[in-house]
């Protein structure tokens, strides 16, 4: 058995680590501060993947990504790690898409794709934290979902096992092909780059990456399909451009804050022994603690 | 017709914290727009719901009441969501951000093509203007975004329904009147689903009751990735044993593996307004910030002068966890009577 398995990731920028900079005096976010990174639960959503292609040889994984050209990078990424190939959906009509409308363009991009078996996503995106792509792809394509997996942890003829991990406890739930899943960063970490991938891939690159710097170029470039990323726009997957980007999207975004908060005026101690007793003497007399 | 929604989560009967906290803040949207509270329960023997949540200013509750239907799988919640909603064409749907608010909502608002807004901190009644055309009575759906950085407020000025989730404890859970009552409506659950709503089959499940309680606790000791590693993280379970309070953690922390998930505290874990908070090792990040800033008194315990909880704390101790939390255990067991 082989199984034809699409994982959506997103390059995202690192929320994780934000820094000073990263804000604007005028409140908005500097994206050219922050590291631009494969989103953290695609990855263990793509070591699901390899591990099924592992368990069954001939499977194929493919990725699909949406947006700027710059996102090729994670493509590279997935190929280094093991991953077969990668189509990325670019197109300035996708700009400003909310959930909805990228959900609606990608499924448009699965289409064309073709036949599958599998669709893995991560949960969430840490730049919005949303978690709805991956369900609202499942519904656009009339597919089942399973969401928060740990782990698959079988596929049998059409039928498979996941263990879905939750707030306060474990599901284990059977479904049947084909399915979306989307997995939790509880998942065990994707596998390192490999050493010989890297060398067969570095020069993979989509048509404009090539068109716009052809100094690095490989003699082999042209006659080596695999080399070939696919880049696709809107026309390519027969997106309604009406249902794509801003215009595609229930959701407007009113106003945008940065975060300020309220500072008070506070009391500052050392860690000496006499400081820290009048404090918890002060609060055990006003009946804070105690 | 037009009425404002919301989808109640019910675990073994009982309705969960989020759904009834979700309830009252309907109760106040729904009053301020003129419109009706209107629940959803979908699950099995679901007899004591209506006791449950008319308490909360429910008008009307729809029983959808089926052996298949607990425990919640996508589906079939799914589709019956769809068509009541086509039906009723509510003007904003509210449930939980949970598992279950994260799964379904999506699914629903793709089914409907109506915006959905993840994780919501408040949610306000406002007007909207948009190509010179002015949209009344919208919901703003405020939520943090780009790992809490920004705060966004969102608008879906022409779909309907207007759906947003929101975590739980984000919002406060209150009885609007105990004799209030409201009608129930029980729908035939045939008319809504479909064989195949049923291809996914829960095989073995484990759902505990919460174990922490960090939500409700009068005092919460938190630690984050200044404590240095998962040994010295006890420190925070000793200082919370001590004081009688609960155990936190920022989101550094919990990536670390220093505390468990539920633990978490800030916008992509829980909110908490304790008497006090006892912070250590947490540099502050926004996002921790806006779980806790509503504590009524804050200790801050961080090596760094400049951290920027300090900003936000009563008291600001500034010193080595590992120095600090062992002599305010110590001070404490003195003086306490």
């Amino acid at each position: 058995m082989s199984l034809r398995i699409i994982v959506l990731a997103k390059q995202v920028p690192d929320t994780r680590n934000v820094g000073k900079d990263a804000m604007k005096a005028d409140g908005t976010v500097n994206r050219s501060a922050l590291a631009a990174i494969f989103n953290p639960e695609d990855l263990n959503a793509l070591e699901q993947a390899l591990r099924l292609k592992d368990q069954f040889p001939g499977s194929t994984v493919t990725l699909l990504t949406m947006g700027p050209p710059r996102a090729a990078d994670i493509i590279r990424e997935g190929l280094f790690r093991g991953a077969d190939g990668g189509y990325l959906l670019t197109d300035r009509v996708f700009a400003g898409a909310d959930t909805l409308a990228t959900s609606y363009a990608l499924h448009k991009a699965i289409r064309k794709i073709g036949d599958f078996d599998l669709i893995i996503s991560g949960r969430q995106a840490i730049d919005g934290d949303t978690a709805q792509v991956g369900p609202q792809v499942a519904e656009k394509l009339n597919i089942p979902q399973i969401t928060y997996a740990e782990e698959i942890r079988s596929v049998e003829a059409s039928k498979i096992t996941v263990k879905r991990r939750l707030e306060r406890g474990i599901e284990i739930v059977e479904g049947r092909l084909p399915v979306l899943v989307t997995v939790n960063g509880s998942a065990p970490a994707c596998r390192p780059r490999n050493a010989k991938l890297i060398q067969k891939y570095k020069y993979a690159k989509t048509t404009s990456e090539r068109q716009a710097d052809d100094t690095v170029s490989f003699r082999g470039y042209d006659s080596s399909d695999y080399l070939h990323l696919k880049e696709w726009s809107a026309a390519d997957v027969n997106a309604d451009g009406k249902q794509c980007g801003l215009s595609g999207s229930p959701t407007k975004v009113k106003k945008i804050e940065s975060v300020v908060f309220q500072a008070k005026e506070s009391k500052t101690l050392d860690s000496s022994d006499s400081q820290i007793e009048t404090l918890i003497v002060e609060l055990i007399t006003n009946h804070t603690i105690g | 017709m037009n009425n404002l929604y919301v989808y109640l989560e019910i675990e073994n009967g009982k309705v969960e914290d989020v759904s009834l906290e979700l309830l009252t803040k309907g109760r106040k949207l729904a009053d301020e727009l003129h419109c009706q509270l209107e629940a959803v329960a979908i699950g099995y023997q679901l007899h004591s719901v209506g006791e449950q949540v008319f308490p909360y200013g429910a008008d009307v509750l729809h029983i959808f009441d089926d052996k298949r239907l607990y425990p919640y799988t996508s589906l079939p919640h799914t589709s019956i969501l769809v068509k009541l909603f086509q039906s009723e064409k509510p003007q904003i749907a509210l449930m939980g951000a949970t598992s279950i608010g994260r799964d379904l909502g999506p699914r629903v608002s793709s089914a409907l093509c109506s915006g959905l807004t993840a994780d919501c901190t408040a949610l306000e009644i406002g007007d909207h203007e948009e190509k010179e055309k002015t949209y009344t009575n919208l919901l703003y759906q405020i939520r943090p975004a780009f790992g809490g950085n920004i705060v966004a407020t969102i608008v879906n000025p022409n779909n309907r329904p207007q759906m947003a989730t929101v975590r739980e404890g984000v919002m406060k859970k209150e009885i609007l009147n105990l004799g209030y009552k409201g009608k129930t409506v029980t729908h035939d659950v045939n008319q809504y689903v479909s064989d195949t709503d049923f291809v996914i089959s829960i095989i073995d499940r484990h759902i505990e009751s919460s174990k922490v309680n960090i939500k409700n606790a009068a005092i919460v000791v938190s630690g984050g990735y200044g404590m240095g590693s998962k040994e010295n993280f006890s420190l925070i379970y000793d200082l919370a044993n001590t004081l009688g309070g609960e155990v936190g953690a920022s989101r550094a922390a919990v990536d670390a593996g220093f505390a468990e998930h539920e633990r978490q505290i800030g916008q992509t874990g829980v909110t908490v307004r304790p008497k006090l908070y006892v912070a250590c090792g947490i540099s502050g990040q926004i996002q921790h910030i806006a779980g806790m800033q509503e504590s009524a008194i804050i200790i801050a315990v961080n090596n760094d002068p400049n951290a920027p909880i300090n900003a936000i704390a009563d008291y600001v101790i500034t010193g080595d966890v590992e120095t600090v939390i062992p002599k305010m255990i110590k001070y404490y067991k003195k003086n306490s009577k």
